[in-house]
Protein backbone atom coordinates (compact mmCIF):
# COMPACT_ATOMS: atom_id res chain seq x y z
CA UNK A 1 0.00 0.00 0.00
CA UNK A 2 1.00 3.25 -0.65
CA UNK A 3 1.67 5.78 1.72
CA UNK A 4 2.35 9.14 2.06
CA UNK A 5 4.70 10.50 4.99
CA UNK A 6 2.28 10.33 7.49
CA UNK A 7 3.28 6.47 8.39
CA UNK A 8 7.07 8.23 9.35
CA UNK A 9 8.53 6.03 6.02
CA UNK A 10 10.90 8.32 4.44
CA UNK A 11 9.63 9.34 0.91
CA UNK A 12 11.80 8.69 -1.82
CA UNK A 13 11.00 11.96 -3.47
CA UNK A 14 10.20 14.95 -1.74
CA UNK A 15 9.44 18.44 -3.43
CA UNK A 16 9.46 21.41 -1.25
CA UNK A 17 8.51 25.22 -2.34
CA UNK A 18 9.01 24.67 -5.74
CA UNK A 19 9.37 27.98 -8.00
CA UNK A 20 10.14 28.36 -11.20
CA UNK A 21 10.38 31.71 -12.90
CA UNK A 22 10.97 32.93 -16.97
CA UNK A 23 12.18 35.80 -18.21
CA UNK A 24 14.32 38.53 -16.71
CA UNK A 25 13.06 42.03 -14.82
CA UNK A 26 10.03 43.60 -16.69
CA UNK A 27 8.39 40.54 -18.06
CA UNK A 28 8.71 37.69 -15.67
CA UNK A 29 6.33 34.70 -15.89
CA UNK A 30 5.90 32.85 -12.52
CA UNK A 31 4.87 29.89 -14.11
CA UNK A 32 5.15 27.02 -10.66
CA UNK A 33 4.50 29.40 -7.32
CA UNK A 34 5.52 27.18 -4.10
CA UNK A 35 4.78 23.63 -5.08
CA UNK A 36 5.35 20.60 -2.74
CA UNK A 37 4.54 17.11 -2.21
CA UNK A 38 5.81 13.96 -1.49
CA UNK A 39 5.95 10.75 -3.23
CA UNK A 40 6.46 6.69 -1.51
CA UNK A 41 8.80 4.58 -2.96
CA UNK A 42 6.61 2.27 -5.28
CA UNK A 43 3.85 4.94 -5.75
CA UNK A 44 2.46 6.27 -8.56
CA UNK A 45 1.53 10.31 -8.09
CA UNK A 46 -0.38 12.10 -10.33
CA UNK A 47 -0.20 15.57 -11.46
CA UNK A 48 -3.07 17.01 -13.18
CA UNK A 49 -4.37 20.67 -14.36
CA UNK A 50 -4.87 23.35 -16.80
CA UNK A 51 -2.78 23.47 -19.87
CA UNK A 52 -0.19 25.94 -19.08
CA UNK A 53 -0.37 25.56 -15.18
CA UNK A 54 3.17 24.38 -14.60
CA UNK A 55 2.95 21.07 -14.76
CA UNK A 56 5.97 20.34 -17.03
CA UNK A 57 7.79 23.09 -15.33
CA UNK A 58 7.70 20.75 -12.16
CA UNK A 59 9.00 17.63 -13.67
CA UNK A 60 11.48 19.44 -15.51
CA UNK A 61 12.89 21.57 -13.07
CA UNK A 62 12.72 17.68 -11.33
CA UNK A 63 14.47 16.32 -13.80
CA UNK A 64 17.39 18.46 -14.26
CA UNK A 65 16.59 20.27 -17.54
CA UNK A 66 15.81 23.12 -16.15
CA UNK A 67 18.46 24.78 -13.21
CA UNK A 68 16.43 28.18 -12.71
CA UNK A 69 14.29 27.15 -9.70
CA UNK A 70 14.10 27.94 -5.94
CA UNK A 71 12.94 25.30 -3.08
CA UNK A 72 14.46 21.80 -2.42
CA UNK A 73 13.96 18.54 -4.44
CA UNK A 74 14.93 15.41 -2.41
CA UNK A 75 15.65 12.21 -3.80
CA UNK A 76 15.88 9.40 -1.38
CA UNK A 77 16.99 11.66 1.04
CA UNK A 78 19.46 13.68 -0.54
CA UNK A 79 19.19 17.25 -1.43
CA UNK A 80 19.36 17.73 -5.55
CA UNK A 81 22.08 20.16 -7.01
CA UNK A 82 21.14 22.17 -10.26
CA UNK A 83 23.52 20.31 -12.27
CA UNK A 84 22.93 16.67 -12.26
CA UNK A 85 25.94 14.32 -13.07
CA UNK A 86 25.24 10.91 -15.07
CA UNK A 87 24.41 8.78 -11.42
CA UNK A 88 21.31 11.31 -11.08
CA UNK A 89 20.06 9.96 -14.99
CA UNK A 90 21.06 6.12 -14.10
CA UNK A 91 18.26 6.82 -11.12
CA UNK A 92 15.59 9.06 -12.70
CA UNK A 93 14.51 9.53 -16.44
CA UNK A 94 11.84 11.40 -18.05
CA UNK A 95 9.35 10.55 -20.88
CA UNK A 96 8.50 13.71 -22.27
CA UNK A 97 5.26 15.31 -23.84
CA UNK A 98 5.93 15.59 -27.25
CA UNK A 99 7.57 12.29 -29.13
CA UNK A 100 8.30 14.66 -32.05
CA UNK A 101 11.11 17.10 -30.26
CA UNK A 102 12.03 14.46 -28.07
CA UNK A 103 13.67 11.89 -30.67
CA UNK A 104 16.82 12.98 -32.74
CA UNK A 105 14.85 13.58 -36.33
CA UNK A 106 18.64 11.95 -37.80
CA UNK A 107 19.09 9.20 -35.67
CA UNK A 108 17.96 5.93 -36.00
CA UNK A 109 16.04 3.81 -33.34
CA UNK A 110 18.70 1.29 -33.17
CA UNK A 111 21.32 4.47 -32.11
CA UNK A 112 18.70 6.48 -30.23
CA UNK A 113 18.59 3.48 -27.91
CA UNK A 114 22.44 2.24 -27.93
CA UNK A 115 23.70 6.03 -26.91
CA UNK A 116 22.41 5.82 -23.48
CA UNK A 117 23.93 2.74 -22.89
CA UNK A 118 27.37 4.31 -24.60
CA UNK A 119 27.36 7.07 -22.22
CA UNK A 120 26.81 5.03 -19.14
CA UNK A 121 29.31 2.03 -19.99
CA UNK A 122 26.77 -0.23 -20.11
CA UNK A 123 27.26 -3.91 -21.68
CA UNK A 124 25.04 -6.26 -23.96
CA UNK A 125 24.18 -3.06 -25.43
CA UNK A 126 22.74 -5.16 -28.56
CA UNK A 127 20.71 -7.53 -26.59
CA UNK A 128 19.59 -4.53 -24.12
CA UNK A 129 18.48 -2.04 -27.49
CA UNK A 130 16.27 -5.65 -28.90
CA UNK A 131 14.60 -6.84 -25.21
CA UNK A 132 13.56 -3.17 -24.87
CA UNK A 133 12.01 -3.14 -28.29
CA UNK A 134 10.22 -6.46 -27.15
CA UNK A 135 8.96 -4.94 -23.78
CA UNK A 136 7.27 -1.65 -25.45
CA UNK A 137 5.91 -3.59 -28.42
CA UNK A 138 8.17 -2.65 -31.27
CA UNK A 139 9.68 -5.38 -33.22
CA UNK A 140 12.92 -6.19 -34.91
CA UNK A 141 12.11 -4.20 -37.82
CA UNK A 142 11.53 -0.95 -36.78
CA UNK A 143 15.34 -0.98 -35.17
CA UNK A 144 16.76 0.82 -38.00
CA UNK A 145 14.01 3.24 -39.32
CA UNK A 146 14.49 6.87 -38.55
CA UNK A 147 11.67 8.74 -36.59
CA UNK A 148 10.09 10.46 -39.64
CA UNK A 149 9.26 6.95 -40.75
CA UNK A 150 7.07 6.15 -37.65
CA UNK A 151 3.99 7.05 -36.59
CA UNK A 152 3.18 9.20 -33.65
CA UNK A 153 2.20 5.88 -31.19
CA UNK A 154 5.64 4.42 -32.30
CA UNK A 155 7.63 7.07 -32.32
CA UNK A 156 6.08 7.22 -27.85
CA UNK A 157 7.06 3.99 -27.46
CA UNK A 158 10.73 4.06 -28.42
CA UNK A 159 10.65 7.16 -26.45
CA UNK A 160 9.44 5.02 -23.34
CA UNK A 161 12.20 2.24 -24.53
CA UNK A 162 14.96 5.13 -24.01
CA UNK A 163 13.81 6.02 -20.51
CA UNK A 164 13.78 2.05 -19.74
CA UNK A 165 17.14 1.10 -21.03
CA UNK A 166 19.15 2.61 -18.17
CA UNK A 167 16.80 0.80 -15.87
CA UNK A 168 16.16 3.57 -13.61
CA UNK A 169 14.32 4.02 -10.22
CA UNK A 170 11.93 6.64 -10.81
CA UNK A 171 10.64 7.43 -13.88
CA UNK A 172 8.61 11.17 -14.82
CA UNK A 173 6.27 10.85 -17.31
CA UNK A 174 4.97 13.97 -19.03
CA UNK A 175 2.06 12.80 -20.68
CA UNK A 176 3.21 9.41 -21.77
CA UNK A 177 -0.01 8.72 -23.55
CA UNK A 178 -1.76 11.85 -24.86
CA UNK A 179 -0.60 10.88 -28.44
CA UNK A 180 -1.46 7.34 -28.38
CA UNK A 181 -4.73 5.84 -29.55
CA UNK A 182 -6.31 4.19 -26.93
CA UNK A 183 -5.45 0.54 -27.91
CA UNK A 184 -1.63 1.71 -27.65
CA UNK A 185 -2.40 3.71 -24.58
CA UNK A 186 -3.86 0.59 -22.64
CA UNK A 187 -1.15 -1.61 -24.52
CA UNK A 188 1.38 1.52 -22.86
CA UNK A 189 -0.29 1.47 -19.60
CA UNK A 190 -0.26 -2.13 -19.13
CA UNK A 191 3.45 -2.13 -19.63
CA UNK A 192 4.14 0.64 -17.15
CA UNK A 193 2.37 -1.11 -14.33
CA UNK A 194 4.01 -4.02 -15.25
CA UNK A 195 7.91 -2.63 -15.33
CA UNK A 196 6.71 -0.87 -11.89
CA UNK A 197 5.78 -4.31 -10.71
CA UNK A 198 8.65 -6.06 -11.72
CA UNK A 199 11.24 -3.44 -11.00
CA UNK A 200 9.72 -1.53 -8.02
CA UNK A 201 9.70 1.46 -10.08
CA UNK A 202 8.36 5.02 -8.86
CA UNK A 203 5.73 7.46 -10.70
CA UNK A 204 5.20 10.74 -11.28
CA UNK A 205 2.63 10.99 -13.97
CA UNK A 206 1.45 13.99 -15.73
CA UNK A 207 -2.23 13.89 -17.24
CA UNK A 208 -5.20 15.61 -18.25
CA UNK A 209 -7.16 12.59 -18.45
CA UNK A 210 -8.53 11.93 -15.63
CA UNK A 211 -9.77 8.58 -16.57
CA UNK A 212 -6.00 7.59 -16.93
CA UNK A 213 -4.73 9.42 -13.43
CA UNK A 214 -7.32 7.07 -11.70
CA UNK A 215 -6.35 3.73 -13.51
CA UNK A 216 -2.64 4.70 -12.48
CA UNK A 217 -1.88 6.49 -9.74
CA UNK A 218 -2.44 6.16 -6.02
CA UNK A 219 -2.55 9.91 -4.76
CA UNK A 220 -3.04 13.23 -7.54
CA UNK A 221 -2.44 16.96 -7.25
CA UNK A 222 -4.39 19.27 -9.14
CA UNK A 223 -2.27 22.82 -9.94
CA UNK A 224 -3.89 25.47 -11.46
CA UNK A 225 -1.92 28.79 -12.30
CA UNK A 226 1.59 27.13 -10.89
CA UNK A 227 0.23 26.32 -7.91
CA UNK A 228 -1.24 23.12 -6.24
CA UNK A 229 -5.11 23.47 -5.39
CA UNK A 230 -5.64 20.26 -3.98
CA UNK A 231 -4.50 17.05 -3.20
CA UNK A 232 -6.95 14.21 -2.77
CA UNK A 233 -6.31 10.19 -3.21
CA UNK A 234 -7.81 8.47 -6.30
CA UNK A 235 -10.09 7.07 -3.89
CA UNK A 236 -11.35 10.36 -3.78
CA UNK A 237 -11.67 11.17 -7.22
CA UNK A 238 -13.49 8.19 -8.26
CA UNK A 239 -16.23 9.00 -5.86
CA UNK A 240 -16.24 12.37 -7.33
CA UNK A 241 -15.79 13.90 -3.68
CA UNK A 242 -12.91 17.17 -4.75
CA UNK A 243 -13.34 20.10 -2.17
CA UNK A 244 -12.14 22.16 -5.04
CA UNK A 245 -14.46 23.79 -7.43
CA UNK A 246 -11.89 24.14 -10.18
CA UNK A 247 -11.44 19.95 -9.80
CA UNK A 248 -15.27 19.36 -9.51
CA UNK A 249 -15.40 21.51 -13.18
CA UNK A 250 -12.74 19.14 -14.24
CA UNK A 251 -14.39 15.95 -13.41
CA UNK A 252 -17.66 17.27 -15.03
CA UNK A 253 -15.42 18.02 -18.46
CA UNK A 254 -14.03 15.09 -18.38
CA UNK A 255 -17.02 13.25 -18.96
CA UNK A 256 -17.18 14.21 -22.80
CA UNK A 257 -18.52 17.23 -24.92
CA UNK A 258 -21.05 19.49 -23.81
CA UNK A 259 -22.06 22.38 -25.90
CA UNK A 260 -23.88 24.21 -23.01
CA UNK A 261 -21.71 22.60 -20.22
CA UNK A 262 -19.02 24.80 -22.31
CA UNK A 263 -20.76 27.77 -22.40
CA UNK A 264 -20.57 27.49 -17.94
CA UNK A 265 -16.77 26.96 -18.13
CA UNK A 266 -14.76 28.72 -15.32
CA UNK A 267 -11.75 30.28 -15.11
CA UNK A 268 -10.27 30.08 -11.67
CA UNK A 269 -7.77 32.65 -10.85
CA UNK B 1 -30.13 12.26 -41.42
CA UNK B 2 -26.88 12.34 -42.90
CA UNK B 3 -25.67 9.06 -44.77
CA UNK B 4 -22.26 8.21 -45.47
CA UNK B 5 -22.08 9.16 -48.81
CA UNK B 6 -22.21 12.84 -48.36
CA UNK B 7 -24.39 15.72 -46.28
CA UNK B 8 -27.62 16.27 -46.51
CA UNK B 9 -26.83 19.07 -48.85
CA UNK B 10 -24.46 17.71 -50.82
CA UNK B 11 -20.50 16.45 -49.97
CA UNK B 12 -18.05 18.98 -49.32
CA UNK B 13 -15.59 16.57 -50.20
CA UNK B 14 -15.89 12.85 -51.64
CA UNK B 15 -12.98 10.68 -51.63
CA UNK B 16 -13.18 7.21 -53.50
CA UNK B 17 -10.48 4.62 -53.58
CA UNK B 18 -7.90 6.84 -52.36
CA UNK B 19 -4.42 4.72 -51.51
CA UNK B 20 -1.24 6.04 -49.82
CA UNK B 21 2.11 4.30 -50.50
CA UNK B 22 5.95 4.83 -49.29
CA UNK B 23 8.29 3.18 -50.98
CA UNK B 24 10.67 2.71 -48.67
CA UNK B 25 14.42 0.10 -48.65
CA UNK B 26 12.48 -2.47 -46.94
CA UNK B 27 9.68 -2.78 -48.84
CA UNK B 28 6.61 -0.77 -49.77
CA UNK B 29 4.49 0.23 -46.62
CA UNK B 30 0.60 0.82 -47.75
CA UNK B 31 -0.54 3.61 -45.45
CA UNK B 32 -3.98 4.09 -46.60
CA UNK B 33 -5.58 1.24 -48.67
CA UNK B 34 -8.66 2.07 -51.05
CA UNK B 35 -10.79 4.45 -48.81
CA UNK B 36 -13.96 5.89 -50.05
CA UNK B 37 -15.58 8.92 -47.56
CA UNK B 38 -17.04 12.56 -48.18
CA UNK B 39 -17.47 14.81 -45.72
CA UNK B 40 -20.30 17.61 -45.79
CA UNK B 41 -20.84 20.63 -43.21
CA UNK B 42 -20.92 18.39 -40.70
CA UNK B 43 -18.23 16.76 -37.80
CA UNK B 44 -16.92 13.49 -39.11
CA UNK B 45 -14.51 11.45 -36.53
CA UNK B 46 -11.86 9.09 -37.77
CA UNK B 47 -10.43 6.87 -35.01
CA UNK B 48 -8.50 4.12 -35.26
CA UNK B 49 -5.15 2.81 -33.75
CA UNK B 50 -1.43 4.49 -33.80
CA UNK B 51 -0.21 3.97 -37.43
CA UNK B 52 -3.84 2.86 -38.99
CA UNK B 53 -3.77 5.53 -41.74
CA UNK B 54 -5.38 8.81 -40.06
CA UNK B 55 -2.94 11.30 -41.00
CA UNK B 56 -2.13 10.26 -44.09
CA UNK B 57 -5.50 10.01 -44.89
CA UNK B 58 -5.69 14.02 -43.38
CA UNK B 59 -3.27 15.17 -45.46
CA UNK B 60 -3.77 13.52 -48.73
CA UNK B 61 -6.68 15.47 -48.86
CA UNK B 62 -4.29 18.53 -49.19
CA UNK B 63 -1.87 16.41 -51.46
CA UNK B 64 0.75 16.99 -48.35
CA UNK B 65 2.64 13.52 -48.63
CA UNK B 66 6.27 13.66 -49.45
CA UNK B 67 8.13 11.35 -51.84
CA UNK B 68 8.76 8.39 -51.35
CA UNK B 69 5.16 9.15 -50.40
CA UNK B 70 2.53 8.52 -53.13
CA UNK B 71 -1.34 8.89 -53.60
CA UNK B 72 -3.60 7.75 -55.97
CA UNK B 73 -7.42 8.00 -56.06
CA UNK B 74 -10.43 7.18 -58.29
CA UNK B 75 -11.49 10.66 -57.10
CA UNK B 76 -10.84 13.54 -54.47
CA UNK B 77 -13.29 16.57 -55.35
CA UNK B 78 -13.48 19.38 -52.94
CA UNK B 79 -16.75 21.72 -53.54
CA UNK B 80 -16.21 21.42 -57.55
CA UNK B 81 -12.54 21.43 -57.73
CA UNK B 82 -11.16 18.18 -58.63
CA UNK B 83 -7.69 18.15 -56.31
CA UNK B 84 -6.23 15.25 -58.36
CA UNK B 85 -5.52 17.46 -61.15
CA UNK B 86 -5.23 21.21 -59.59
CA UNK B 87 -1.91 22.65 -60.24
CA UNK B 88 0.58 23.25 -57.51
CA UNK B 89 -0.58 26.56 -57.23
CA UNK B 90 -4.50 26.03 -57.02
CA UNK B 91 -3.60 23.56 -54.38
CA UNK B 92 -1.69 26.50 -52.25
CA UNK B 93 -4.54 28.39 -52.41
CA UNK B 94 -6.67 26.08 -51.57
CA UNK B 95 -4.69 25.18 -48.85
CA UNK B 96 -4.62 29.27 -47.68
CA UNK B 97 -8.22 29.65 -48.20
CA UNK B 98 -10.82 27.11 -48.10
CA UNK B 99 -9.26 23.97 -46.23
CA UNK B 100 -7.07 24.79 -43.50
CA UNK B 101 -5.43 21.39 -41.50
CA UNK B 102 -4.40 21.76 -38.04
CA UNK B 103 -1.37 20.00 -37.60
CA UNK B 104 -0.78 16.58 -34.69
CA UNK B 105 2.88 18.49 -33.97
CA UNK B 106 1.39 21.79 -33.38
CA UNK B 107 5.16 23.20 -32.90
CA UNK B 108 6.94 21.59 -35.67
CA UNK B 109 4.57 23.74 -37.65
CA UNK B 110 5.54 27.10 -36.43
CA UNK B 111 8.46 28.48 -37.35
CA UNK B 112 11.05 28.74 -34.71
CA UNK B 113 12.63 31.94 -35.32
CA UNK B 114 9.52 34.02 -35.20
CA UNK B 115 7.41 34.71 -32.10
CA UNK B 116 3.97 33.65 -31.79
CA UNK B 117 2.60 37.63 -32.67
CA UNK B 118 4.58 37.68 -35.75
CA UNK B 119 3.61 34.78 -37.26
CA UNK B 120 -0.07 35.04 -36.46
CA UNK B 121 -0.43 38.52 -37.38
CA UNK B 122 1.13 38.04 -40.87
CA UNK B 123 -0.78 35.03 -41.63
CA UNK B 124 -3.62 37.29 -40.85
CA UNK B 125 -2.21 40.26 -42.81
CA UNK B 126 -1.50 37.84 -45.81
CA UNK B 127 -5.29 37.31 -45.48
CA UNK B 128 -7.32 40.07 -45.59
CA UNK B 129 -4.72 42.69 -46.96
CA UNK B 130 -5.27 44.30 -43.14
CA UNK B 131 -2.53 46.95 -41.64
CA UNK B 132 0.78 45.17 -39.86
CA UNK B 133 -1.04 47.41 -36.56
CA UNK B 134 -5.02 46.08 -37.38
CA UNK B 135 -3.10 42.35 -37.43
CA UNK B 136 -1.31 42.71 -34.41
CA UNK B 137 -4.97 44.18 -32.84
CA UNK B 138 -6.60 41.18 -33.89
CA UNK B 139 -3.78 38.60 -33.14
CA UNK B 140 -4.24 39.45 -28.99
CA UNK B 141 -7.50 38.89 -29.66
CA UNK B 142 -7.79 35.53 -31.54
CA UNK B 143 -5.66 33.94 -28.74
CA UNK B 144 -8.14 35.29 -26.06
CA UNK B 145 -10.96 33.66 -28.26
CA UNK B 146 -9.24 30.51 -28.07
CA UNK B 147 -8.82 30.77 -24.23
CA UNK B 148 -5.08 31.53 -23.49
CA UNK B 149 -4.78 33.30 -20.94
CA UNK B 150 -2.43 36.54 -21.08
CA UNK B 151 -2.30 36.67 -24.94
CA UNK B 152 -0.33 40.07 -25.08
CA UNK B 153 2.73 37.73 -23.05
CA UNK B 154 1.96 35.13 -25.40
CA UNK B 155 2.63 36.95 -28.45
CA UNK B 156 5.81 38.15 -27.67
CA UNK B 157 6.41 34.59 -26.97
CA UNK B 158 8.98 32.01 -29.47
CA UNK B 159 7.62 28.41 -30.47
CA UNK B 160 9.82 26.77 -27.63
CA UNK B 161 8.79 29.03 -24.86
CA UNK B 162 4.96 27.96 -24.90
CA UNK B 163 3.40 24.64 -23.50
CA UNK B 164 2.09 21.55 -25.69
CA UNK B 165 -1.59 22.86 -25.05
CA UNK B 166 -0.71 26.94 -25.78
CA UNK B 167 0.71 25.67 -28.93
CA UNK B 168 -2.26 23.48 -30.17
CA UNK B 169 -4.47 26.75 -29.40
CA UNK B 170 -1.97 28.44 -30.91
CA UNK B 171 -2.45 26.25 -34.12
CA UNK B 172 -6.25 26.61 -33.84
CA UNK B 173 -6.05 29.83 -33.52
CA UNK B 174 -4.23 30.73 -36.77
CA UNK B 175 -6.34 28.01 -38.87
CA UNK B 176 -9.38 30.17 -37.98
CA UNK B 177 -8.10 32.81 -39.86
CA UNK B 178 -8.90 32.09 -43.29
CA UNK B 179 -13.02 30.94 -42.57
CA UNK B 180 -12.20 27.89 -43.94
CA UNK B 181 -14.55 25.63 -45.27
CA UNK B 182 -13.32 22.38 -44.65
CA UNK B 183 -10.80 21.93 -41.46
CA UNK B 184 -8.94 18.86 -40.97
CA UNK B 185 -7.57 18.92 -37.20
CA UNK B 186 -4.92 16.15 -36.55
CA UNK B 187 -5.20 15.32 -32.79
CA UNK B 188 -5.97 19.49 -32.25
CA UNK B 189 -6.78 19.06 -28.56
CA UNK B 190 -4.64 15.73 -27.73
CA UNK B 191 -2.34 18.38 -25.40
CA UNK B 192 -5.44 20.10 -23.81
CA UNK B 193 -6.87 19.89 -20.49
CA UNK B 194 -11.11 19.02 -20.50
CA UNK B 195 -12.14 22.15 -19.50
CA UNK B 196 -10.01 24.28 -21.96
CA UNK B 197 -10.94 21.19 -24.43
CA UNK B 198 -14.45 21.68 -24.19
CA UNK B 199 -14.14 25.62 -24.66
CA UNK B 200 -11.97 25.16 -27.62
CA UNK B 201 -14.12 22.16 -29.56
CA UNK B 202 -17.26 24.73 -28.63
CA UNK B 203 -15.85 27.33 -30.88
CA UNK B 204 -15.08 24.64 -33.67
CA UNK B 205 -18.68 23.29 -33.46
CA UNK B 206 -20.18 26.98 -33.79
CA UNK B 207 -18.13 27.33 -37.28
CA UNK B 208 -19.91 23.90 -38.48
CA UNK B 209 -23.92 24.45 -36.95
CA UNK B 210 -23.54 28.25 -37.97
CA UNK B 211 -21.52 28.89 -40.65
CA UNK B 212 -21.76 25.53 -42.16
CA UNK B 213 -18.09 24.40 -42.15
CA UNK B 214 -16.77 20.67 -42.76
CA UNK B 215 -14.62 19.24 -40.15
CA UNK B 216 -12.73 16.65 -40.22
CA UNK B 217 -11.72 15.68 -36.77
CA UNK B 218 -8.86 12.81 -36.15
CA UNK B 219 -8.63 11.82 -32.65
CA UNK B 220 -7.77 8.49 -30.65
CA UNK B 221 -10.37 9.71 -27.34
CA UNK B 222 -13.11 7.35 -28.63
CA UNK B 223 -15.31 9.11 -25.40
CA UNK B 224 -14.36 12.64 -26.84
CA UNK B 225 -15.67 11.69 -30.90
CA UNK B 226 -18.65 10.09 -29.33
CA UNK B 227 -19.93 13.05 -27.91
CA UNK B 228 -18.95 15.65 -30.25
CA UNK B 229 -18.92 14.44 -33.81
CA UNK B 230 -22.29 13.48 -35.86
CA UNK B 231 -20.35 10.61 -37.50
CA UNK B 232 -17.53 8.37 -37.22
CA UNK B 233 -14.92 6.87 -39.30
CA UNK B 234 -12.76 3.71 -37.82
CA UNK B 235 -9.45 2.84 -39.67
CA UNK B 236 -7.77 -0.33 -39.32
CA UNK B 237 -4.52 -1.02 -40.94
CA UNK B 238 -5.01 1.85 -43.59
CA UNK B 239 -8.63 0.96 -44.09
CA UNK B 240 -12.30 1.69 -43.23
CA UNK B 241 -13.44 -0.98 -40.93
CA UNK B 242 -16.73 0.40 -39.97
CA UNK B 243 -18.52 3.72 -39.97
CA UNK B 244 -21.45 5.23 -37.25
CA UNK B 245 -23.28 7.73 -36.00
CA UNK B 246 -21.57 9.16 -33.39
CA UNK B 247 -24.11 8.79 -31.00
CA UNK B 248 -23.92 5.14 -31.50
CA UNK B 249 -20.52 4.75 -31.64
CA UNK B 250 -20.81 2.77 -27.98
CA UNK B 251 -23.08 0.13 -29.98
CA UNK B 252 -20.52 -0.62 -32.74
CA UNK B 253 -20.30 -3.68 -34.01
CA UNK B 254 -16.96 -4.50 -35.48
CA UNK B 255 -14.59 -6.41 -33.40
CA UNK B 256 -12.03 -4.04 -33.99
CA UNK B 257 -14.46 -0.97 -32.60
CA UNK B 258 -15.74 -3.01 -29.59
CA UNK B 259 -11.72 -3.44 -28.94
CA UNK B 260 -11.01 0.04 -29.12
CA UNK B 261 -13.92 0.78 -26.83
CA UNK B 262 -12.98 -1.70 -24.09
CA UNK B 263 -9.41 -0.80 -24.04
CA UNK B 264 -10.06 2.94 -22.05
CA UNK B 265 -9.75 3.34 -18.90
CA UNK B 266 -12.69 4.39 -16.54
CA UNK B 267 -13.22 6.34 -13.84
CA UNK B 268 -16.04 3.95 -12.63
CA UNK B 269 -14.29 0.90 -12.66
CA UNK B 270 -11.62 -0.50 -11.00
CA UNK B 271 -7.99 -1.08 -12.16
CA UNK B 272 -6.09 -4.19 -13.36
CA UNK B 273 -4.84 -4.45 -16.51
CA UNK B 274 -6.87 -3.16 -19.52
CA UNK B 275 -8.43 -5.39 -22.26
CA UNK B 276 -6.14 -5.08 -25.49
CA UNK B 277 -7.09 -5.89 -28.96
CA UNK B 278 -6.23 -9.21 -30.30
CA UNK B 279 -5.98 -8.08 -34.28
CA UNK B 280 -6.95 -10.46 -36.44
CA UNK B 281 -5.78 -10.96 -40.09
CA UNK B 282 -9.07 -11.40 -41.60
CA UNK B 283 -9.98 -7.52 -40.80
CA UNK B 284 -7.71 -7.00 -43.50
CA UNK B 285 -9.93 -8.40 -45.94
CA UNK B 286 -13.60 -8.66 -44.65
CA UNK B 287 -16.03 -6.05 -45.83
CA UNK B 288 -16.42 -3.44 -43.14
CA UNK B 289 -19.30 -2.63 -40.84
CA UNK B 290 -21.32 0.56 -42.78
CA UNK B 291 -24.50 1.46 -40.06
CA UNK B 292 -26.45 3.51 -43.36
CA UNK B 293 -26.56 0.55 -45.59
CA UNK B 294 -28.40 -1.37 -43.09
N1 LIG C 1 11.11 28.33 -21.64
C1 LIG C 1 10.06 29.09 -21.26
N2 LIG C 1 10.11 30.44 -21.37
C2 LIG C 1 9.07 31.21 -20.98
N3 LIG C 1 7.92 30.73 -20.46
C3 LIG C 1 7.82 29.39 -20.32
C4 LIG C 1 8.86 28.50 -20.72
N4 LIG C 1 8.46 27.22 -20.47
C5 LIG C 1 7.23 27.32 -19.94
N5 LIG C 1 6.84 28.62 -19.85
C6 LIG C 1 5.57 29.11 -19.29
O1 LIG C 1 5.34 28.49 -18.05
C7 LIG C 1 3.95 28.19 -17.88
C8 LIG C 1 3.77 26.73 -17.53
O2 LIG C 1 4.11 25.93 -18.65
P1 LIG C 1 4.11 24.34 -18.62
O3 LIG C 1 4.67 23.87 -19.91
O4 LIG C 1 4.77 23.87 -17.38
O5 LIG C 1 2.55 24.03 -18.54
P2 LIG C 1 1.78 22.64 -18.50
O6 LIG C 1 0.97 22.62 -17.25
O7 LIG C 1 2.73 21.52 -18.72
O8 LIG C 1 0.80 22.81 -19.73
P3 LIG C 1 0.30 21.75 -20.86
O9 LIG C 1 -0.77 20.94 -20.19
O10 LIG C 1 -0.25 22.63 -21.92
O11 LIG C 1 1.49 20.96 -21.29
C9 LIG C 1 3.25 28.62 -19.17
O12 LIG C 1 2.68 29.88 -18.97
C10 LIG C 1 4.40 28.70 -20.18
O13 LIG C 1 4.15 29.68 -21.15
N1 LIG D 1 7.81 8.36 -44.58
C1 LIG D 1 7.29 7.15 -44.30
N2 LIG D 1 7.90 6.03 -44.73
C2 LIG D 1 7.40 4.81 -44.44
N3 LIG D 1 6.24 4.60 -43.77
C3 LIG D 1 5.60 5.69 -43.33
C4 LIG D 1 6.07 7.02 -43.56
N4 LIG D 1 5.20 7.90 -42.99
C5 LIG D 1 4.25 7.15 -42.43
N5 LIG D 1 4.46 5.83 -42.62
C6 LIG D 1 3.61 4.71 -42.17
O1 LIG D 1 2.27 4.93 -42.60
C7 LIG D 1 1.35 4.36 -41.69
C8 LIG D 1 0.23 5.36 -41.40
O2 LIG D 1 0.77 6.47 -40.69
P1 LIG D 1 -0.13 7.64 -40.09
O3 LIG D 1 0.83 8.71 -39.64
O4 LIG D 1 -1.20 8.03 -41.05
O5 LIG D 1 -0.79 6.92 -38.83
P2 LIG D 1 -1.86 7.53 -37.79
O6 LIG D 1 -3.11 6.72 -37.93
O7 LIG D 1 -1.96 8.99 -37.96
O8 LIG D 1 -1.14 7.14 -36.42
P3 LIG D 1 -0.99 7.98 -35.04
O9 LIG D 1 -2.28 7.81 -34.30
O10 LIG D 1 0.13 7.26 -34.33
O11 LIG D 1 -0.67 9.39 -35.39
C9 LIG D 1 2.18 3.96 -40.45
O12 LIG D 1 2.32 2.57 -40.41
C10 LIG D 1 3.52 4.65 -40.65
O13 LIG D 1 4.57 3.89 -40.06
MG1 LIG E 1 3.00 20.19 -20.30
MG1 LIG F 1 -1.37 10.58 -36.82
Amino acid sequence: MPISSEAGQMPLISVTDLDVRFGSDDEIVHAVRGVSFDVAEGETFGLVGESGSGKSTVLRAMSGLNADWTGSIEIGGTLLGRVRGKPFYKRVQMVFQDPYGSLHPRHTVDRILSEPCQIHRMSDIDDRVSDVLVAVGLGPTFRFRYPHQLSGGQRQRVAIARALILEPEILLLDEPTSALDVSVQAEILNLLQRLKQERGLTFVLVSHDLAVIAHMCDRLAVMNAGRIVEELTVAQLRASEPAEAYTRQLLKASLGYDRSAAAGMESFD
Amino acid sequence: MIGANGGKDGALLTVEDLSVRFHTRTGIVDAVRNISFSVGREKVGIVGESGSGKTMTGRSVLRLIRPPGEITAKRMEFDGHDLLTLSEKQMRDIRGDRISMVMQDPKYSLNPVMTIGEQIAEAYRVHTGASFRDAKARAAEMLAAVKIRDPERVLSLYPHEVSGGMGQRIMIAMMLIPDPDLMIADEPTSALDVTVQMQVLAIIDDLVTQRGMGLMFVSHDLNLVASFCDRVIIMYAGQIVETCKASELDQAKHPYTRGLLNSLPRLDREPGPLPVLERQESWKTEPGVDAYFK
